[in-house]
């Protein structure tokens, strides 16, 4: 089934993009963009939804080899602690089921995290709550365990 | 005599490169003029070009494409009811034409008159890569190497964030725009970045001076030295080297990718910020939005000897022009700051404390601030805030 995708080339140059990037990000959609524009406008965006903390990404190369990571930094000083946000390792984890195809999974999923923040009830340090990771995580998967 | 004997002391004190150059300007122009030029140009200590007859300056005008046209037509408006003494001398550059001829005459005009206030010129991007932009022609032949902007959170206009006050010195003339593109190989395009290190210590000088007149504490480097080595890490080093002169202030230094993620979350962190042509271009737009938009920040380019006033995000608006809805603001302001550098600092204040006073007191916003108002609306109200201080005006 095909569907049908909307394209309307939208030449910008990358000085117009990126105020209207600030003043009204949801005019865009998908951007597509030779590499030191690409490296600038990512963490742009990653700025406005939050930061590197919760910005999965993917690596895509031919015949469908792909590495997805997450792009924020070692964090050294909480490293083992039990302390460290995962979601933008578990989004990127969600967009490499995507990639294989497994969609249901994928989307469970990202409902589970997205509501587990949208409910502000367990949240880790850097979101401004007090949760550990594994608790953080347990919620995830009880919410999971919920949507069947 | 006296004017021949001043050319003479001026030529041995100044690089000889620009005796040949002036010796005829500095007779026609008297003693007054050599003893300026003699000075080095500091940023603050402004330098009157020379155009000035019968206590009138001549600006060079060249509307440029889309909205510049009807906002430069607001600025001699709002010029003459102020009855500022400046005379316009309009150049026009044809976007659509092939010859240069009248790039020529504009940039033989702000020779001339050593000063221009302009509209963008359109760069189209189907032309051939032999035709360059001509606003960075402009900019390479004037050698206007510091372009400076100054984003300042307007207490009218509803951003996301408040207390922006950062000063971007942007190097004007090298780097990604040096125009030097080749297709050895077709499907292989290769295009060269250029960084040198007189440029690089040019403008941290320039960027490190402006600091320092401002009462700044800290500038910051923008780069990407972790991948460009030798580029930007040239620029870095040169960076450095102007710092050590200025214990006073702190340098440090942040890649690009980095500083447009803090922008957009904590921008209230940066100072001062200098750094090279294309990423000048794009942390100068992201703080353009930030505090409002391009309608509402002035651009200034200077160099040594001329100095080029324009909005700060160089659009030309083409999808808006003559609907009488652009923001006439960023045009009105970048006229100030104009007069600033001609010394005609109450007239300045005069029509810039108008303008903060529509957009603040008054409240009266075009379309870009999601107001109702029209480019001729904002405008008006100006004249009227000018006429209510008492000023000796012309008929509204």
């Amino acid at each position: 089934m095909m569907a049908l995708i909307l394209f309307r080339t939208f030449l910008t140059c990358p000085d117009a993009c990126v105020f209207q990037m600030v003043q009204d990000p949801t005019q865009f959609d998908v951007l597509v963009m030779p590499n030191l524009y690409g490296d600038i406008l990512s963490d742009l965006c990653a700025g406005l939804i939050g930061g590197l903390g919760v910005t999965p990404s993917g690596n895509i190369g031919a015949n469908g080899v792909a590495i997805f990571e997450s792009v924020h930094g070692t964090a050294p000083d909480i490293a083992g602690m039990d302390l460290a946000n995962p979601t933008a390792l578990l989004l990127s984890a969600v967009m490499m089921l995507r990639h294989m195809g497994l969609h249901d999974h994928a989307d469970k999923i990202q409902t589970a995290c997205f509501d587990t923040i949208r409910d502000k009830k367990v949240l880790t340090k850097d979101l401004g709550g007090s949760a550990k990771c594994s608790e953080f995580t347990a919620e995830i998967c009880r919410r999971v365990q919920d949507l069947g | 005599m006296a004017a021949h004997s001043a050319v003479l002391s001026a030529s041995k004190i100044m690089n000889p490169f620009w005796v040949g150059r002036l010796g005829n300007t500095a007779k026609v122009f008297g003693t007054t003029l050599i003893r300026h030029r003699n000075k080095t140009s500091l940023t603050g200590e402004n330098i009157p070009p020379p155009a000035k007859y019968g206590g009138r300056h001549t600006v060079t005008l060249i509307p440029g494409d889309g909205i510049g046209p009807e906002l430069l037509n607001h600025v001699r408006e709002v010029f003459r009811f102020t009855c500022v003494p400046v005379d316009f001398e309009m150049v026009n550059v044809n976007s659509a034409l092939e010859t240069d001829d009248d790039m020529n005459n504009a940039i033989t005009a702000i020779r001339r008159n050593g000063v221009a206030l302009k509209g963008n010129i359109e760069t189209k991007h189907t032309l051939p890569a032999s035709v360059k932009s001509r606003n960075n022609v402009l900019r390479t032949s004037l050698d206007l190497y510091a372009n400076v902007m100054h984003c300042q959170s307007l207490p009218g206009v509803q951003t996301r964030h408040k207390n922006i006050d950062i000063m971007i010195i942007r190097e004007n003339t090298e780097g990604e725009y040096s125009s030097l593109e080749h297709e050895s190989v077709s499907g292989v395009v290769e295009s060269l970045k250029i960084i040198t290190r007189n440029n690089s210590i040019r403008i941290a000088d320039y960027a490190f001076k402006l600091a320092r007149e401002r009462g700044r504490r800290r500038v910051t480097a923008v780069h990407k030295a972790n991948i460009m080595k030798l580029g930007d890490g040239l620029f870095l080093q040169c960076c450095r080297e102007v710092a050590s002169g200025y214990p006073d202030i702190t340098l440090d230094s942040m890649i690009v990718d980095n500083t447009t993620m803090q922008l957009v979350s904590k921008p209230q962190q940066f100072d001062v910020m200098v750094m090279p042509n294309l990423y000048g271009n794009v942390v100068s737009n992201v703080c353009a939005g930030l505090v409002g938009g391009p309608g509402l920040v002035p651009g200034a380019n200077y160099g040594r000897d001329y100095a080029v006033f324009e909005t700060a995000t160089r659009n030309t608006g083409k999808s808006i022009a003559e609907k009488n809805i652009a923001n006439p603001t960023a045009m009105l302001l970048a006229s100030c700051l104009m007069l600033d550098h001609l010394n005609l600092n109450d007239y300045a204040s005069l029509i810039r404390n108008a303008v903060l006073t529509t957009m603040n007191e008054t409240r009266l916003h075009t379309a870009d601030l999601g107001g109702q108002g029209t480019t001729s609306e904002v405008v008006q109200s100006v004249m009227r805030v000018i006429q209510s201080k008492g000023q000796f005006t012309a008929e509204l």
